[in-house]
């Protein structure tokens, strides 16, 4: 048997904590370092082009005068469906693949690790809005080129603020429900039933019964958020947007915390 | 170094891990055995906070897991080498630990240079990589943050018997080193060999523990025991159960409470040849160990266990 003179206690003195900053990079690291999360980031950006192309032809086709607002709602299609996957894998990835045994016992609080993986979304969904900006913007030059037409910028500043809500809010949903449900599968299809389905569903009782009409702002974050796709959110329009924002992305996010703070990982 | 106390881990009605108290010490090794869903991962995950305990309470070098400061520079764990992401390459995954931890980069060719995985193999996907490669990935994971605590589930599995001891000869120089091991298994010639003390766990119950001298003499209860093959069994059987000695057929002989040396005379006075005679204590230790976590175990035993040991 050897020499037993180490100390029995740990010096943890020279050991600072995980600075944040820190586990956010890991996050953001997390989310390219494999082949579908790479796979994932450039379709959004190819599809998100591609989508730019198509409405160009369309547009010098058909003489439209599109404006720059119009490029930023083509583009919103692309982002719009994507993003929220992004957001989906990159809480559930960590339970499917069962690497949050390693990640929770790298970083003991799971509620810090939750929170860098949220701000490396948050960095994701601006990061999205520059490539946005810069590509609508490129669109929208381009188009004053080829047709000769004067081009329209409109109020720039704030279709960014509204665009950048409209990723945060895709992406945040996304990374909620799969906080909520701990499963890629699970939390994408649920995720797609709320963003294509539910609108749909609440059209129909809207328009049979009146008082679910007065209703439904209230309740339908996706609807709602059409007003900032629009840019034409005012008024009552943002208290509506905050009420079902609070029902689809504060709640299940609240509980999903709670439910990963508590979940034995296996 | 590492401290149990009265830990209990109850699932509903199920108690996986039943009041169970240790310490694993500074500069040695201890073998965590005992059989599949005897409590062992239960009480590792405690320990690194991955799961609460119902009672009881484990710290590590005084403090609870959640409160060491960057964790992985103090412990380092390996609960399931599967348990990484299939895309992601070997050395990405030890970049990940190490980037976490705050380390250098060059930290992670240290370590794929110790668990001998070559610049190909480190460049592959862990879904391509076989068990064995992915247990030595995961010790290479937990020995990254030069910890000085080492907790270790089952690391043995998968690794070729050359593997084997290449890893008992890492674990042996690092508790040399001072550091605190702790190693389960559910085969006991992987641990006995490299174990300063061992912790046999049955049904969440610690059911025994001590060195491996001081578990022989309790199994063997002070009574040496001597194994004898012959040409004829039945022959010697009958010859020693004559002089008052007690045998029982084992394996391919007999085993017989006795000193070899009486097992021999006898055998000369009557002219048996013998093909085998050693001292019985390996069995004892492997009886032992199958005896008192006979209750967990899944598969029926045989009245009378086979003590024909690995060497």
């Amino acid at each position: 048997m050897s020499v037993a003179t180490a100390p029995a206690t740990l010096d943890v003195s020279h050991t600072p904590a995980v600075p944040f900053g820190r586990l956010v990079r890991v996050e953001l690291r997390k989310l390219a370092d494999t082949r579908a999360g790479r796979w994932l980031l450039i379709s959004i950006a190819a599809l998100t082009v591609l989508v730019l192309i198509i409405q160009m032809a369309v547009v010098l086709g058909q003489d439209l005068h599109p404006k720059f607002l119009d490029f930023l709602q083509g583009m919103n299609t692309p982002m719009g469906v994507l993003l929220p996957v992004l957001g989906v894998m990159s809480v559930t990835s960590e339970w499917s693949q069962r690497t949050a045994m390693v990640t929770f016992t790298l970083e003991p609080s799971r509620v810090r690790v939750v929170a860098a993986k949220f701000v490396s979304i948050l960095l994701i969904s601006a990061l999205a809005l520059v490539i946005g900006l810069v590509l609508g913007s490129l669109a929208n030059v381009m188009y004053g080129a080829f047709s000769g037409h004067e081009v329209v910028w409109g109020s720039v500043g704030k279709y960014a603020v509204y665009y950048l809500m409209l990723y945060v809010f895709g992406m945040a949903t996304g990374f909620a429900f799969g906080a909520l449900l701990l499963n890629s599968a699970a939390g994408i299809v649920v995720y797609f039933v709320y963003s294509f389905v539910l609108p749909t569903i609440f059209s129909i009782a809207a328009a049979l019964m009146d008082w679910f009409k007065s209703l439904q702002p209230w309740i339908d974050f996706n609807t709602d958020q059409n007003n900032l796709i629009d840019a034409t959110i005012h008024g009552k329009d943002w208290a509506q947007l905050v009420v079902s924002g609070f029902i689809w992305l504060v709640v299940p996010l609240a509980i999903g915390i709670w439910r990963i703070r508590r979940a034995e990982v296996k | 170094m590492i401290k149990v106390e009265g830990l209990t881990r109850a699932y509903g009605s199920f108690i996986a891990v039943d009041d169970i108290s240790f310490e694993c010490r500074p500069g040695t090794v201890t073998g965590f055995l005992g059989p599949n869903g005897a409590g062992k991962t239960t009480t590792m995950r405690v320990m690194v906070g991955l799961t609460p305990p119902t009672h009881g309470d484990v710290t590590i070098g005084g403090l609870h897991y959640k409160d060491i400061p960057n964790p992985g520079r103090h412990v380092g764990v390996l609960l399931d080498a599967s348990a990484q992401h299939a895309g992601r390459t070997g050395r990405e995954v030890l970049e990940i630990g190490a980037q976490t931890m705050g380390l250098p980069g060059a930290r992670v060719d240290q370590m794929l240079d110790l668990v001998s995985l070559d610049g190909r193999e480190a460049k592959r996907r862990v879904r391509n990589y076989s068990l064995g490669m992915r247990q030595r990935l995961g010790i290479a994971h937990a020995l990254l943050g030069d910890p000085s605590v080492l907790i270790l589930d089952e690391p043995a599995n998968g690794l070729d018997p050359a593997g084997i001891r290449w890893m008992r000869g890492l674990l042996k120089g690092y508790a040399d080193q001072g550091g605190t091991v702790l190693l389960s298994s559910h085969l006991l010639h992987e641990v006995e060999q490299i174990a300063d003390e061992m912790i046999l766990i049955g049904n969440g119950r610690i059911v025994a523990r001590g060195t491996r001298e001081e578990l022989l003499r309790d199994a063997t209860g002070g009574v040496s025991t001597t194994l004898v093959t012959a040409l004829d069994n039945q022959q010697l059987s009958e010859a020693l159960t004559e002089k008052g000695l007690a045998v029982h057929p084992a394996g391919a002989g007999l085993r017989v409470t006795a000193e070899t040396v009486d097992v021999g005379r006898v055998a000369a006075e009557r002219q048996i040849v013998l093909t085998d005679l050693r001292a019985g204590h390996e069995g004892g230790l492997e009886d032992l160990f199958l005896e008192l976590t006979a209750d967990t175990q899944r598969d029926t035993l045989p009245n009378e266990v086979s003590s024909e040991v690995p060497a």
